[in-house]
């Protein structure tokens, strides 16, 4: 095996999802750490690191009882937990904690024990972005694809698929919000929310979590179960406000996140089996499939249209790049900060027991967007021994 | 109506707001690069250069993205509304809403000329909003 090589020996995500207005923010985040510690098949005691977003570290610890000698609070939205794993790698290799847990819990739609969207007056989105009527994420994250789709000579109808085929995956998964079919014509039809994204182009809103336990590959063999280790990782940030985005057709983020992933791993984009991509919005998968480098700029919407991001269909096959096959943030389950739940469905189909698992799928590429395009990381996963 | 949502400038960004109460788009550009940036700073983002000036700007550029809220935030009134990226003449991008022009995607093309149109909100604050160039 690789030396220094990490892997993740607990994942699992809340007991309920959905509505649960009987649990808070910090209840959410307790009881996905249970159930992922009860997965690998240890105690808060056996637990010397914690890393979460939302709440503090320390708020985390103290509720669970454990006192680590790592604690990493990096907040920088929903790929946040990408960037947990990144560090947690880093600190278990460097001698900081031997066993790490990362949480995540929202109360996204019962808000119950949780503050609201909004900056100070005085900060630079407060000034340069608030009084001219943003409004959270749907109006703020959509604003760079109308250039977008000028530029590739694109229409608002090319990102309907995007939402249209990840219903297909949801509908094979039990836990997913919405499971009926979807038809690009009611994808079109939805309400309007920000022109020209309908609702149905927008994430979910949902309550729930998950968590991952991360340890050392020489110790994960001797856990209940299957390891899955962490072959790369990347992480960016860009800016905080999205009209300073470099570039409106693509995420400076993703580009820095994903190619330091691929680099670290050694591997090609031929290699990757399986591949989550954020999708708080139906144009995230376009930027990511061009900013990762599996499709050339402006292709992204043929690429899935052609449905080679599909589950098998009709007797025919599915395609060569099976593509948030947990039915992503539109279709499975959306709390604020989703990055978790990629990475849980990363880690289900590398373990081999995802509802709708890719056969003989090896690696994984999870890749998550924080803020509005501004943070990105970038997680490589493998069932094989580095 | 609640009153709407102002900014509060810090003393690395007064002489924007200044600049927008007395009717001129003030940019940064840097001395040691020529940089034009925003928002502001008292430094080069693009060099790190503390050598740089404030300067009055054409206060014309293009339309270059938007989306229209079809739920407006409550300070914002009840027809749905405009949020827009004009990228500069001399190169920054800046959120505005789009004035004088009907908020629907048929009036708003992208890389349409627009001006700047200064909406007094405050004795202090004046927002640097965006008309049609030809308006
Ligand atoms: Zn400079």
């Amino acid at each position: 095996m690789k030396p220094k090589s990490v892997a993740v020996v607990g994942a699992a995500e809340t007991t309920k999802m959905g509505k649960i207005p009987d649990v808070s923010v910090i209840g959410l985040h307790a009881d996905a750490a249970l159930n992922a510690m009860a997965d690998a098949g240890l105690k808060p005691s056996d637990i010397d690191g914690v890393a979460t977003a939302g709440i503090s570290p320390v708020e985390l610890a103290h509720y669970l009882g454990i006192t680590p000698t790592y604690a990493d609070g990096t907040s920088v939205g929903g790929c946040s937990f990408m960037l947990h794993v990144r560090h947690a790698a880093a600190a278990i290799n460097a001698g900081l904690a031997t066993t790490i847990l990362i949480t995540h819990g929202e109360s996204g739609r019962s808000r119950v024990g949780s503050s609201g969207f909004g900056r100070a007056p005085s900060s630079l989105m407060g000034q340069f972005e608030m009084p001219y009527g943003v409004a959270g994420p749907p109006t703020m994250f959509t604003i760079p694809v109308l250039r977008y789709l000028k530029t590739y000579g694109l229409k608002p109808e090319d990102m309907a698929p995007v939402a249209t085929i990840q219903r297909e995956w949801a509908a094979k998964n039990p836990r997913a919000s919405f499971k009926d079919p979807l038809s690009v014509d009611d994808v079109m039809n939805a309400d309007m929310i920000a022109w020209p994204f309908t609702k149905l182009m927008c994430c979910l809103v949902t309550d729930g979590g998950g968590a991952l336990i991360l340890t050392s590959a020489e110790r994960a063999k001797d856990f209940p179960q299957k390891p899955v280790y962490v072959l790369g990782t990347g992480e960016s940030v860009e800016t905080p406000m999205v009209s300073q985005m470099e570039d409106f057709t693509s995420s400076k983020a993703f580009r820095v996140s994903g190619k330091k992933a691929f680099e670290t791993a050694g591997i090609g984009h031929a290699d990757i089996d399986h591949l989550m991509i954020y999708d708080a919005f139906a144009h995230l998968p376009l930027y990511g499939l061009e900013d990762l480098g599996f499709c050339k700029p402006g292709e992204a919407a043929g690429f899935i249209r052609e449905r080679n991001t599909a589950p098998p269909k009709d007797g025919k096959g599915g395609g060569r790049l099976p593509l948030n096959t947990n039915g992503g943030g539109l279709s499975y389950m959306h709390s604020g900060m989703y990055g978790m739940y990629a990475l849980q469905e990363s880690v289900r189909q590398m373990r081999g027991i995802a509802p709708a698992q890719v056969d003989g799928a090896k690696i994984s590429v999870c890749h998550g967007v924080g803020g509005m395009f501004a943070a990105s990381g970038t997680i490589i996963f493998s069932n094989d021994a580095p | 109506m609640p009153p709407r949502m102002l900014p509060e400038p810090t003393p690395e960004t007064r002489h924007f707001w200044d600049g927008c109460r007395d009717g001129e788009l003030r940019l940064q550009r840097c001395t040691a690069c020529a940089e034009s940036y925003f928002p502001p700073r008292p430094f080069c983002p693009k060099c790190g250069s503390r050598d740089v000036e404030v300067y009055k700007a054409s206060g014309t550029g293009v339309l270059w993205s938007y989306v229209i809220n079809q739920r407006p935030r409550p300070d914002m009134g009840t027809e749905p509304y405009a949020i827009a990226v004009v990228k500069l003449a001399e190169g920054p991008t800046m959120m505005t809403n789009i004035v004088d022009c009907p908020q629907t995607p048929e009036a708003l093309q992208l890389d349409m000329p627009l001006k700047v149109a200064f909406a007094k909100q405050s004795d202090e604050i004046t927002l640097p909003l965006f008309a049609p160039a030809g308006a």
